[in-house]
């Protein structure tokens, strides 16, 4: 029932079909974009809004701590400061782990959220659905505590049979703390927000930093 | 050092079959024999190889600069299909010898979800490595196809031999063929399990 | 219209593209760690199969006999990506989840296995309902499995715990579960559903 097959009508078909294909993808990628981009800025905001108190505005801004850049992003309420947001991505069992890590000036974790792991389901993958892993966090103070699992002498509750995951989790938020630490106490005032600042911040990064271990 | 990371953790840690699922389909479908599973094996070693070295250059060099990722997906597969073309076409010609054990392979490796799966991870995952992770770069990317390859022949051989028994045995009616081979896999990606956490 | 409704029971049972055509086997292993994750790659397949089904019955006879894998492939790939973006956009969440398997719907054998034993042949409604039929029994082999292994792996039931926070037997979770579980089910599939 199909057309017989020449040299010409195979290749004007493809072609045809190649163009006509990539023409819709174009047309389609330039109309999901704006969603696309919008669900990728929800999912942030979503993130900001659960890690922290109420605010009613943010401003994206990126440091340098230790050699490693951090995007975060600076809440307010009235004027006042009330926190940061800072994403931080260690390296769990699996792959990379991102978290959204909340951070009131005083260097209190408010709270964390997972933004993406590759971690097995069933074990490290709790990081992000286990409850008592993830109620610890909320008011963590890392001036009282030790942010490495309990295992390493620390004050964290790993996952059952997820250290690994566990480790990389108080590392995260380990190093959102040394963000903060920085831009609340920076050695050399007013260049810890731009990457310029890299050698007067990283020492404020002291002790107990896990990685190290 | 890394390169020796890659190659292990690609044929046992994440061995391509048993732990992640991809080239099922003809895992299943031509294991019945050693021999036929030998020579997929050696097929599939060469198309994914080829295949990544060829999708790897050309998302490098035409779809990121032109800001065309988003068509990775086609691109990918019609050049998979053409190279799978291609090769049967230069192998005829070349030598028949090689073509007579691998050539009724080829046509099913197109649809062999394995080889897009390699081709698509080795440009948009992460790889870590001692405390880092970053894309692989082309050397790096080959490695990893190859040894993925290399994992699928060692799953696909081992089970053939498997399955060479199972046949032999008395088996319930409702098991026979494919479920009782399902439950064969489960168990060698059970033993597979234990070099979780080898390379880390 | 019984004959199209036929078209779409018999991919449930008859022709069920898991339990009986023994197609599109690693999303079905892969995707299926609970039974949320199950259907969604159930649905995200029923999409492309109906549309490239339906494409491609409308295109077949205007296509050379020699070109016609390539193009169909290109057709499918375009409805997978088209699958992607709006996946990215809508259900960002699941997307992620479901990872490397939404592009390699283009080289499930199902989508590319009916295009050409049905859609090539027949008229663009029917196809329309093959691929539907079809794809609603993928989604509900999906499905199954992934209930399975929830329960037994994780001990809920669509996200819903039932055994107030213990832990689930993991083995089922992880990739030995996949196997051994559709092995089973395909023991009961043939036990009880394909009666020959």
């Amino acid at each position: 029932m199909a057309v017989q097959s020449n040299l010409k009508n195979m290749a004007a078909v493809l072609t045809l079909t190649c163009l006509l294909c990539s023409a819709v993808l174009g047309g389609a990628y330039a109309l999901t974009k704006a969603p696309i981009d919008a669900a990728a800025r929800e999912k942030t905001d979503k993130a900001i809004g659960q890690v922290l108190p109420a605010f009613d505005e943010t401003s994206y801004e990126v440091a340098t701590v230790d050699g490693k850049t951090y995007p975060y992003y600076k809440a307010l309420r009235g004027g006042d400061l009330v926190g940061y947001a800072v994403e931080s991505t260690t390296i769990g069992f699996g792959g990379n782990l991102s978290l959204m890590v909340g951070i009131t000036p005083d260097g209190v974790v408010y709270n964390t959220s997972v933004l993406s792991h590759s971690e097995t389901p069933g074990l490290g993958a709790k990081c992000a659905s286990d409850a008592k892993f993830m109620a610890q966090w909320k008011g963590f103070d890392p001036s009282s505590k030790i942010l490495t699992v309990k295992k390493d002498g620390g004050d964290v509750d790993a996952i059952t049979a997820s250290t690994i995951t566990s480790r990389a989790y108080a590392l995260a938020v380990q190093q959102a703390v040394d963000v903060v630490k920085a831009l609340e106490d920076p050695v050399e005032p007013g260049v810890t927000e731009t990457t310029e600042a890299e050698g007067q911040v990283e020492k404020s990064q002291t002790q107990e930093d896990p990685s190290h271990e | 050092m890394e390169y020796f990371l890659i190659i292990i953790s690609a044929i046992f840690v994440n061995n391509i079959v048993l732990a992640q699922f991809l080239g099922i389909c003809p895992f299943l479908g031509v294991s019945n024999k050693l021999s036929t599973a030998t020579g997929m094996s050696m097929a599939v070693c060469f198309v994914i190889t080829l295949a990544t070295l060829v999708t790897y250059l050309i998302n490098q060099y035409l779809l990121v600069p032109f800001q065309l990722e988003f068509l990775q997906t086609i691109a990918f597969i019609l050049v998979i299909a053409a190279l799978v073309q291609m090769v049967e076409i230069v192998l005829k010609k070349v030598s028949p010898a090689l073509y007579q054990a691998l050539g009724i392979f080829l046509p099913l490796i197109t649809t062999n979800c394995a080889v897009l799966g390699v081709a698509m991870t080795v440009v948009t995952k992460e790889f870590t490595f001692g405390g880092t992770s970053h894309l692989l770069n082309l050397g790096e990317a080959l490695v990893y196809a190859f040894a993925t390859s290399l994992g699928y022949g060692l799953a696909m051989v081992i089970f053939a031999g498997i399955r060479e028994h199972l046949s032999l045995n008395d088996v319930p009616k409702a098991f026979k063929g494919v479920p009782i081979a399902l439950i064969s896999v489960g168990i060698l990606a059970l033993a597979f399990m234990g070099f979780s956490g080898m390379v880390k | 219209m019984s004959n199209k409704l036929k078209l779409i029971t018999d991919g449930l049972a008859k022709n069920n593209p898991t339990f009986v055509l023994l197609l599109g086997m690693c999303p079905t292993l892969a995707t299926t760690t609970s039974a949320v994750n199950g259907l969604s790659m159930g649905l995200a397949t029923l999409f492309v199969l109906v549309l490239s089904n339906m494409a491609i019955s409308a295109i077949a006879p205007a296509v050379p006999d020699k070109v016609h894998i390539p193009v169909y492939i290109v057709v499918i790939a375009t409805f997978v990506t088209l699958l992607q973006f709006l996946m990215q956009a809508y259900t960002p969440a699941v997307y992620e989840t479901l990872g490397l398997f939404i592009p390699l719907i283009v080289v499930n054998c199902i989508v590319l296995g009916r295009a050409e034993a049905f859609a090539s042949k027949n008229g663009v409604l029917a196809s329309a309902c093959d691929g539907l039929g079809v794809g609603l029994g993928f989604t509900a082999s999906l499905t199954v499995l992934g209930l399975v292994r929830e329960i037994f792996g994780s001990g809920s039931v669509f996200g819903w715990n039932f055994i107030g926070g213990h832990d689930g037997m993991l083995a089922f979770v992880m990739a030995p579960g996949a196997f051994i579980c559709l092995g089973y089910l395909m023991v009961l599939f043939n036990k009880f559903i394909k009666k020959d």
